[in-house]
This record gives C-alpha cells, sequence and structure tokens, in this order.
C-alpha cells in the first residue's frame, strides 16, 4: 500500500520537529530517568497529544494512520516519548472521547488535547496483568459516591499525569461484566501515586503504582454505564495496539537508519563493512522485515479510519511490529560490535527501549490468544 | 564417552557455586547498578584461589585443569557475569598468556602478585579501527636499545581502570602486518601511558572497561612476551580457551534465568492458574532448557579437548557462537515470562537479559566466529 502525500507530508513535518526539538534530548532523558515536560509543551503545541480527537474538543481531528505515523516518527528518535504520547493519547484521552459523556469530553479532553494535563490508564494490577478481567480493585457505591480500594501497577504517566482512567469492579457477581471505568483527578483524597519504577529502558517515561485508599469518587465519574469496563478497554486496547506496534517500529527504523549509516562509515579488513555479504544480508532482513511491519501496521490504521472490524489486524501488527524490532535493534548493535554496548552510541537505547513493546498493552502471548480468538472465531 | 565430571572437578564446581551464591548473588545488583566492583573482592577471591585458577602451586596457584576453571566460570555467571568476565580475563587472558609464553624471569615476577591478587591483570588486543579485522593493529612499539617505543590507542580493555599489570598486542614490523605483531607486559604507572575514562555500557557494568593510549611510552625489552613479531600467534592460542570461557559465562547467564523464568512461571497465577500451566509458556520452557542442554555440550566437549593440550579453534568457535546465541534468546524469554515485572531493575533477569547481550560481541563476534568456523570447513 502507497500513502497519501498528505501523509508523507505529514511524516516530514513530524519528522523534522522530532529531530529538531526530540532527539538531542533523548540520552539524557535515558541516563538520568528523567521525564521531559518540555517536550509535552511542545508536543502539545504540535496538535499531537489530541490527535484523532475532533477539534470541537480541543483536539486535532487527525486520522488514525497520521497518529501511527507521528507516534512511529517520535519513537525513531525517543523510544521514551514515543509511549509517553502513546500512553496519553491512546489510552487516556481517547477512552474519554469514546465513552464519555458530553459533559465529561467537554470538562477533560481540552486540557488533555492542549498538553496542559497529561493523560494516563490504570487497567493493569499486580495480580491481574495478562488476565486483565481479573482486576481486584473495588468501586463500591455508597450514596453518590463510589469508594475505590486498590492498586494499579505499571502505569505509564502515572505520577505524571492529572486524569486517569481506571477500571474496577462494581458488581463481582458478574465477572467481567461486574467491571467498570472511572475517570480519577491526580491530588482527590484517598488516591496516591507509589514509587517511580526503575526500568530497563523507556527511562526517560514515567511508570508507576496507582494506590486508591478509600477514594470517595463523585458519580458522575463514571465512564458510561456500570458494567461497561471490560468492552469498553478491550476496543481501547484494539487501538492501543496500533500505537505501540507503532512505537517499536519507530524505534527499530531508528536503530536500522544507525546502523546502516555505520555500516558504510565502519571499515575493516580493508573495506566498509557494508561490502560483506553477512552485514548485507542483515541489511536485507531489518529493511523488509521493517517493511513487512510498516504495512501491517498501516493496514490497521486504515481500517480502524474506516469504522472496519480490526481487532485481529491490529494485534497481528503490535506482535510482528514487537519482534522485528528487537531483532532489528538486536541485529543493529551487532552491526556496530563492541560501540554498540556503549551508552555513546544510541542502539543499546533502542534495544533496550523496544523489549517493553512485546510487554506492554498486552504481552506477545496475549497477541496471539487475541489473533487465534479472531481466526476461530 | 563420559559425561561424568571426575572428583576434583565435582568439588570445585560445588565449592564455586556455594561461593557464588552466597557471596557474589547478593551483591550482584549493587555492582551493576553502582558500575562498580570493589577491589577488596579480588583479595576474598586470592583466598579461595581464584585469582590463579590454572596456575601450577610453584606459583601460588590452585593448579585446577581447564575443565574446572570453565565450571567455576560457569558458576560465577550465574550469580555476577559483571565480576566473572574480569577474573576469567585476569586468569585465563593474563595468567596464561604469561605462563604458557614468559620467561622464568617473568613468571617468577608476575605470576605469584597475580595469583595472590595483588595484583589485577588486563588484556588488550582491540584497538578503536580494529576490532574483528584483529590483524590491522594500528599501535606501533618502535624497537630502539633495550626498550620499545609505544605510540597508540587500545580499545574496551576489561579491567582497564583497575589493572596492574597488562598484555598488550602491539606492531613492532608495521611492514609484516600481523605477522609484525608483539606481545608486551606494561605495568601501570610507567610514564607515556594513560587510561581512559571509565566506558558506560548497557550491560557487565560492573566490570571496569577502559581506553589505554600510548604516548612514547617506553617499555624495556625485557617485558616482551614470547617472540617479537610472535605476537599474533599468541593471540590466537589464548583466544580459543577465552571464547570457551565467554561460552560458559553465556550459559551461566542463560541457567541463571532460566531458573527465575522456571521458578516464576511456577508461582505466577493468571486465569486461575499458574502460567506454567500454558502451553504456550510450558514450550518456551521446554525450548529453554533442550537450548541451554545443547550448548553446554558443545562447551563441555572444547573444553575437554583443551584440557587435553590440543587445539580446538572449531570446536571453540562453535561453542561460544551457540551459546552466546542461545543466552541471548532464553533471557529474551526469561524476560518475557516475567511479563511486565521482567522490564524492572527490582528482578534479576533484567540485569541478564542486558548482561547477556555482549556475549555476541566480544572475544570475537558471532560474524567472526561464522568466519573462523566456515574457513576450517572450506580448507579440509
Amino acid at each position: 500500500m502507497r500513502i497519501s502525500e498528505e501523509h508523507e507530508e505529514f511524516r516530514k513535518k513530524i519528522r523534522e520537529f522530532a529531530e529538531k526539538e526530540i532527539e538531542p534530548k533523548a540520552k539524557e532523558l535515558d541516563e538520568i530517568g528523567k521525564f521531559s515536560f518540555d517536550n509535552i509543551k511542545k508536543l502539545g503545541e504540535m496538535g499531537i497529544l489530541g490527535m484523532v480527537v475532533p477539534k470541537e474538543y480541543g483536539g486535532s481531528g487527525y486520522d488514525t494512520l497520521s497518529y501511527t505515523i507521528a507516534v512511529e516518527e517520535i519513537s525513531r528518535v525517543c523510544g521514551s516519548t514515543g509511549i509517553t504520547v502513546a500512553a496519553h493519547d491512546s489510552l487516556g484521552v481517547y477512552p474519554i472521547y469514546l465513552f464519555g459523556n458530553e459533559e465529561q469530553k467537554r470538562k477533560y479532553i481540552p486540557d488533555l488535547a492542549s498538553g496542559k494535563k497529561l493523560g494516563s490508564f490504570g487497567l493493569t494490577e499486580p495480580d491481574a496483568g495478562s488476565d486483565a478481567a481479573g482486576t481486584k480493585t473495588t468501586a463500591v457505591l455508597d450514596g453518590d459516591h463510589y469508594v475505590i480500594n486498590g492498586t494499579k501497577t505499571f502505569i505509564t504517566n502515572a505520577s505524571v499525569g492529572e486524569t486517569f482512567v481506571i477500571t474496577a469492579i462494581t458488581d463481582k457477581s458478574k465477572g467481567y461484566k461486574g467491571i467498570s471505568s472511572f475517570i480519577v483527578e491526580k491530588g482527590m483524597k484517598g488516591f496516591s501515586i507509589g514509587k517511580k519504577e526503575n526500568k530497563m529502558g523507556l527511562r526517560g517515561s514515567d511508570t508507576a503504582t496507582l494506590i486508591f485508599e478509600d477514594l470517595r469518587l463523585p458519580k458522575e465519574n463514571l465512564l458510561g454505564k456500570e458494567g461497561e469496563g471490560f468492552k469498553q478497554f478491550m476496543i481501547t486496547l484494539d487501538g492501543g495496539r496500533i500505537s505501540i506496534g507503532a512505537m517499536a517500529l519507530g524505534i527499530a527504523q531508528g536503530a536500522f537508519d544507525k546502523a546502516l549509516k555505520y555500516a558504510k562509515e565502519r571499515e575493516q579488513f580493508g573495506k566498509p563493512i557494508a561490502n560483506f555479504q553477512a552485514i548485507q544480508w542483515k541489511l536485507a532482513d531489518m529493511a523488509t522485515q521493517l517493511e513487512a511491519a510498516r504495512h501491517l501496521l498501516y493496514h490497521a490504521s486504515e481500517l480502524k479510519d474506516k469504522g472496519e472490524r480490526f481487532i485481529k489486524e491490529s494485534a497481528m501488527a503490535k506482535l510482528y511490529a514487537s519482534e522485528v524490532g528487537r531483532f532489528v535493534t538486536y541485529q543493529a548493535i551487532q552491526i556496530f560490535g563492541g560501540y554498540g554496548y556503549l551508552s555513546e552510541y544510541p542502539v543499546q537505547r533502542y534495544f533496550r527501549d523496544i523489549k517493553l513493546c512485546e510487554i506492554g498493552e498486552g504481552t506477545s502471548e496475549i497477541q496471539r490468544l487475541v489473533i487465534a480468538r479472531e481466526l476461530l472465531r | 564417552m563420559d559425561f561424568e565430571l571426575n572428583e576434583e572437578q565435582r568439588m570445585v564446581k560445588e565449592a564455586a557455586a556455594d561461593f557464588a551464591k552466597n557471596t557474589l548473588m547478593p551483591k550482584a545488583e549493587e555492582f551493576d547498578e553502582k558500575e562498580e566492583i570493589p577491589k577488596e573482592i579480588y583479595k576474598e577471591l586470592a583466598g579461595l584461589g581464584y585469582m590463579g585458577i590454572m596456575l601450577p602451586e610453584e606459583f601460588g596457584g590452585s593448579n585446577f585443569d581447564f575443565i574446572s576453571y570453565i565450571l567455576v566460570m560457569e558458576e560465577f555467571a550465574k550469580a555476577c557475569a559483571g565480576l566473572q568476565i574480569a577474573l576469567s580475563v585476569h586468569n585465563s587472558l593474563v595468567c596464561e598468556a604469561i605462563l604458557k609464553f614468559g620467561t622464568p624471569d617473568q613468571k617468577k615476577k608476575h605470576l605469584p602478585s597475580l595469583a595472590r591478587g595483588e595484583k589485577i591483570g588486563a588484556y588488550s588486543l582491540t584497538e578503536p579501527g580494529s576490532g574483528t579485522d584483529a590483524g590491522s593493529l594500528r599501535t606501533t612499539a618502535v624497537p630502539k636499545d633495550d626498550f620499545y617505543m609505544l605510540n597508540g590507542t587500545k580499545a574496551f580493555v576489561t579491567n582497564g581502570g583497575i589493572a596492574d599489570l597488562f598484555v598488550v598486542f602491539v606492531l613492532t614490523n608495521p611492514e609484516l602486518k600481523s605477522k609484525g605483531i608483539s606481545c608486551l607486559l606494561v605495568e601501570k604507572g610507567t610514564e607515556g601511558f594513560s587510561i581512559g575514562a571509565k566506558e558506560k555500557k548497557m550491560g557487565m557494568r560492573g566490570s571496569d572497561t577502559r581506553q589505554l593510549s600510548f604516548s612514547d611510552c617506553k617499555i624495556p625489552k625485557e617485558n616482551l612476551l614470547g617472540k617479537e613479531n610472535g605476537g599474533f600467534k599468541i593471540a590466537l592460542i589464548l583466544l580459543d580457551p577465552s571464547r570457551i570461557t565467554v561460552g560458559a559465562q553465556s550459559i551461566g547467564i542463560a541457567q541463571a534465568a532460566f531458573e527465575d523464568a522456571l521458578k516464576y512461571s511456577k508461582e505466577r497465577v493468571q486465569f486461575g492458574r499458574p502460567i506454567c500451566n500454558f502451553q504456550a509458556i510450558a514450550f518456551k520452557l521446554a525450548d529453554m532448557a533442550t537450548e541451554i542442554d545443547a550448548a553446554k555440550l558443545l562447551i563441555y566437549r572444547a573444553a575437554y579437548i583443551q584440557n587435553q593440550g590440543i587445539r580446538c579453534t572449531q570446536e571453540a568457535a562453535m561453542a561460544k557462537l551457540y551459546a552466546s546465541e542461545v543466552a541471548n534468546r532464553v533471557v529474551n524469554e526469561a524476560v518475557q515470562i516475567h511479563g511486565g515485572y521482567g522490564y524492572m531493575k527490582e528482578y534479576p533477569v533484567e540485569r541478564y537479559f542486558r548482561d547477556a547481550r555482549v556475549t555476541e560481541i566480544y572475544e570475537g563476534t558471532s560474524e567472526a566466529q561464522r568466519i573462523v568456523i566456515s574457513r576450517q570447513l572450506l580448507k579440509e
């Protein structure tokens, strides 16, 4: 498939922005494990923080394909910024847009889309990872409030976010149909953030625990209806997977571009190593797999834009992009040899960053489960 | 065929496993985080005989055979690969170089203090422009009167910042290319010899990696190891056991990651049962265990040949290549089985994942191993 000229123009614009504004800071953010609010401000100005939300709610009204391209290009220079955007747009903002009532949309989305506030999504729990329906957090109705208790773990944007979509059980007897979603705001009494996680990669992104201890949440913060939580997060994740795939694709493309350049420059045995067949074949495999991943992702994005079923395609795209992405970053280090193992060179950061793409928003095992379920449906 | 270890080998393995588990393992996370291993630990290691593992008793060594050495390295790598690599360079590259190629005086001067841990050894072949193409060194050593005048830069030197004695490969006759390489013993503090800043690495962060530079550095001729222009041969001879060592390191890391993953998969409950009860996870475990076993057999075969004093270039290259690739597959799956927890520094698999990556790079990249293996195949 070929993408339109408008999309190519858009890619150019984002690439320029990313290389100029995001890339120079990427190494430092990784090394000191620091979150950049400055990046957020700039991303907000670029219209990247509410990309697919219509303009009437303060969004940018882009299609999914543009969003995929944006996450890809940002991740190409900085995976940490890539996941921050992916978590904010796909998981923080999008469910409010999809499932929120008019009042909720007007209240929350404009600040999120402008970058004034960051969004976050609390689904995973210490004992509910792949088994996301195994959630233990409870929300008990008490007058005009829900009383929420529980813990959410590995939450991207947890300590920097201000608006959270979370899931909790409102009716245990109904199993997964007893799960509901809520909008929680930073600073509410009974809601606190645990310590920041020390991660292998994506160290410039923020990951922490959300802790609810008798949080009294106004009834109007229920998202949609009671019992719709499971369905809502499944739909949210279908879209979110495209963004994690885009992130993997971008990181891998970044590593590939650097490896290709290095292979042409590095000389051993009196010639550039790119002249050796062993290196050429690596480059050929890397490029081929990247191209295939890109097609899967753009295809899934298009299906979503057309309103067609894209569950299988988004799972395939995420699964494939993250697996070939690891292969590509792995080979990029190999091409760099010893230099690839040093912090001075970015390929090792790409390799550490991309590993999360096989874990977050459904492990590869879960993607295979989703795909198989769709095939056998 | 005999797959059994002898009594001594078994005892050495058990003692190393105990020490690794009780002393090294609890500190490994800290070594990694601080990017440093306190020097005192080398004294402790010396006291237990690990600083002169294969050296004869007359030099204060433990006089263990090569198979025992490999078993020690495997056990240590399970606990802390960063320390183990430091130790392996000291033992199988520096002590062995002097033992095999040193003069009686050189042996007497250096081996006892190396075995006592008073001196730490480093080994330096690679240069910024000479990696896989190891024969293309540019560091020169011009013979003059009773010394060599050294100029040039060496890269990726393990133990660079903590070593007292360096085995350094230099060009004594540039016209002869790889046949003009010599091996010199260089002591820390020699005028004109400087040590660069510690490299920041993705993994093996406890180990100390540096650049070395020589600027009109005079090294006495008596520090020549072996013959002038005979250095490349020394490098090649040392490379075989060293590759087997990296293979042992690879399976050590892989074994540790596998054991953690196996344990975790039995404890972690999702969808109402331990995740090891799912075929997707059980089959992963089966593959990991099978590959580790295959890699171990290749390594032990190479070690068995090396132990008899027979060259095993082909076997060592195969063992190193396969074990390092297996290690990287295994650590990847171990992280995968741990899910989100595997990505957090709280869990050792995160470190294993980073540490394993370099096994496919140093002591010859996988590409270099394939060059060696294919060349041997085509020679026959």
